[in-house]
């Protein structure tokens, strides 16, 4: 159930309207037993939804959540966007290849193993990632590291409720995430190449403070609904200070650790991608700029939608994690 | 042993080859636009734009590279009258490409446009590889070709760097999914293979010309 918490401004209101629109038309779409206006224009799986077979569309369930009390006066990326244009590449290299490859994909049954260097290791069930700890709505700015970004009204819980159910000991300095192993279902694992020369299952790290850190988030739905499989389904990671390759998708382990872990897109390029990933307009990729960025926003081809890059992706708050440390070194 | 192809190319057939090639070349960058123009082109019209635009020319000046050792296979010599206008459109995708780059990517940010062709190596190569595609294209007439004389052909042999370089803008423009640029790498070193000898030619003219300089 989405509810909108009434705005004191009445221009906000307006800018969050198109949403709503787009809301209507989706469920016009969805009764007519379409996968979704884009995917009509999509090679592959078009012609299957054309046909009137849509069965084969994966299957999203509406949350129980609290609102996010905060909304972003920013208008939000129309969620047919946010689940079409996607890097995640066990599905493929192609921006719309996991909405194509994906919608087969298993997460129920699923399990999510905390452990390593705590007291409480457990374990949690596809029924648990949405039971063991209240959901609330966060709507993040999400920076892709290609220099596009999206807003996207996430689902989840923080990571910092999780880590501390497992009651971590004083060692643990990192935390480390794995993404599924499953080649059967993942193409990209089952071909170096489809899989963009990653060495799977992808795996990505971070700083136990910054974990902890309120912002970060463990996402399981976004818009309302459970998350499609090319957005992370059943659950993912949300660093929105970070470039989006830190935020992990289809976690099945997350293990506290005394080293700092590997992480996928570092291990296959350390000068273009490091363990940090920050968000930061002034230490640009070495192959393009990180000044400014794209937002997808479903407007026009001619829409100004170039901004500046804000650094830390305009999360000033995590600043304090970075004290003292040379960013451009450590980018 | 039967001639395969008994079937000659005669002057007649050509309208109905160009009209192929026509529609064949404007039909998807038509369609493609109205699609980006509509919203209707995946979640990223503009990278989507970018990626067919770029991987068009790249294909159609490959293409216009193959008519001549097709011909000589085929034994169709007329079929380098469409030589031309392959590479006019590959061209044209060119113009499209740097176009949607500009206009959708950057919107009109020249400075950023200075700073990235300075800084970024696979966007100046891709420009230089553009440059050189704009000076053929303007002189692809008949007239220029009279009025170049000699100096024409070793102008349009520039179109076997042009190649190299767009392959090589491909290449470095991936973030990680390398095979398909090194497909389309190895065609394009197959294609200038074929040409090692005309290639060496040009090679040892050069050499000559500098060290004349030189003395």
């Amino acid at each position: 159930m989405l509810i909108k918490v009434p705005k004191t401004s009445a221009a906000k209101e307006n800018q969050i309207t198109d949403e709503s629109v787009y809301h209507r038309r989706r469920d016009i779409i969805k009764s007519m037993g379409f996968v979704g206006a884009s995917s009509l224009l999509s090679s592959t799986s078009a012609q299957a939804s054309f046909f009137g077979n849509d069965d084969k569309s994966f299957k999203t369930q509406a949350l129980d959540y609290a609102p996010d009390a905060k909304q972003v006066s920013t208008k939000l990326t129309p969620e047919e966007k946010i689940i079409t244009h996607n890097n995640f590449y066990e599905f493929g290299t192609g921006k719309s290849d996991p909405v194509e490859n994906a919608q087969q994909f298993k997460v129920n049954p699923w399990r999510l193993s905390v452990e390593g260097l705590a007291e409480n290791p457990f374990s949690l069930d596809y029924d648990d990632l949405f039971k063991q700890f209240p959901l609330e709505e966060r709507i993040y700015r999400l920076r892709c590291v290609e220099a596009w970004s999206m807003v996207v009204p996430w689902i989840g819980f923080s990571l910092a409720a999780l880590i501390k159910k497992a009651k971590p000991l004083s060692s643990a300095k990192y935390v480390a995430f794995e993404t599924l192993y499953d080649p059967k279902q993942m193409p990209g694992q089952k071909n170096r190449f489809a899989g963009g020369g990653i060495d799977y299952p992808y795996v990505e790290g971070l700083r136990i403070d910054e974990a902890v850190h309120p912002l970060t988030l463990l996402s399981v739905g976004l818009y309302g609904k459970t998350l499609p499989p090319q957005n992370g389904a059943p659950i993912r990671l949300v660093v929105p200070w970070k470039y989006g390759f830190k935020s992990i998708k289809s976690i099945t382990r997350i293990r506290l650790t005394d080293k700092r872990p590997p992480t996928s897109w570092n291990r296959l390029a350390p000068n273009e991608y490091g363990f940090y990933a920050n968000v930061n307009p002034s230490v640009d990729h070495p192959r393009w700029s990180q000044a400014s960025e794209r937002r997808i926003s479903g407007a026009s081809l001619f829409s100004r939608n170039r901004i500046d890059t804000q650094m830390f992706n305009g999360y000033e708050e995590v600043a304090p994690l970075y004290d003292g440390m040379n960013l451009r070194k450590n980018f | 042993m039967p001639n395969t192809f008994a079937l000659k190319l005669k002057p007649n057939h050509l309208f109905w080859v160009k009209l192929i090639i026509h529609i064949a070349a404007l039909a998807p960058l038509c369609l493609t636009f109205c699609q980006a123009f509509t919203d209707n082109l995946g979640g990223d019209p503009v990278t989507a734009l970018l990626h067919f635009t770029g991987l068009g020319a790249f294909k159609l000046l490959l293409l216009s590279l193959l008519v001549t050792p097709l011909a000589r296979v085929l034994k169709q010599g007329l079929l380098i009258r469409v030589r031309r206008l392959i590479g006019l459109y590959s061209f044209t995708y060119a113009f499209a490409h740097f176009a949607s780059y500009i206009l959708f990517d950057l919107q009109l940010d020249w400075s950023l446009l200075l700073s990235e062709i300075i800084k970024r190596p696979y966007i100046t190569v891709g420009l230089i590889a553009w440059l050189i595609l704009l000076a053929l294209t303007l002189t692809s007439t008949k007239k220029a070709q009279r009025y170049l004389g000699k100096k024409w052909q070793s102008l349009h042999n520039w179109v076997y760097l042009a190649v190299m370089l767009v392959s090589v803008h491909f290449l470095w423009s991936v973030k990680s999914a390398i095979l398909e640029p090194l497909i389309y790498m190895l065609i394009t070193l197959l294609l200038l293979l074929y040409r090692r000898d005309k290639l060496k030619r040009i090679f040892k003219k050069r050499l000559n010309n500098t060290q004349k300089i030189q003395k």
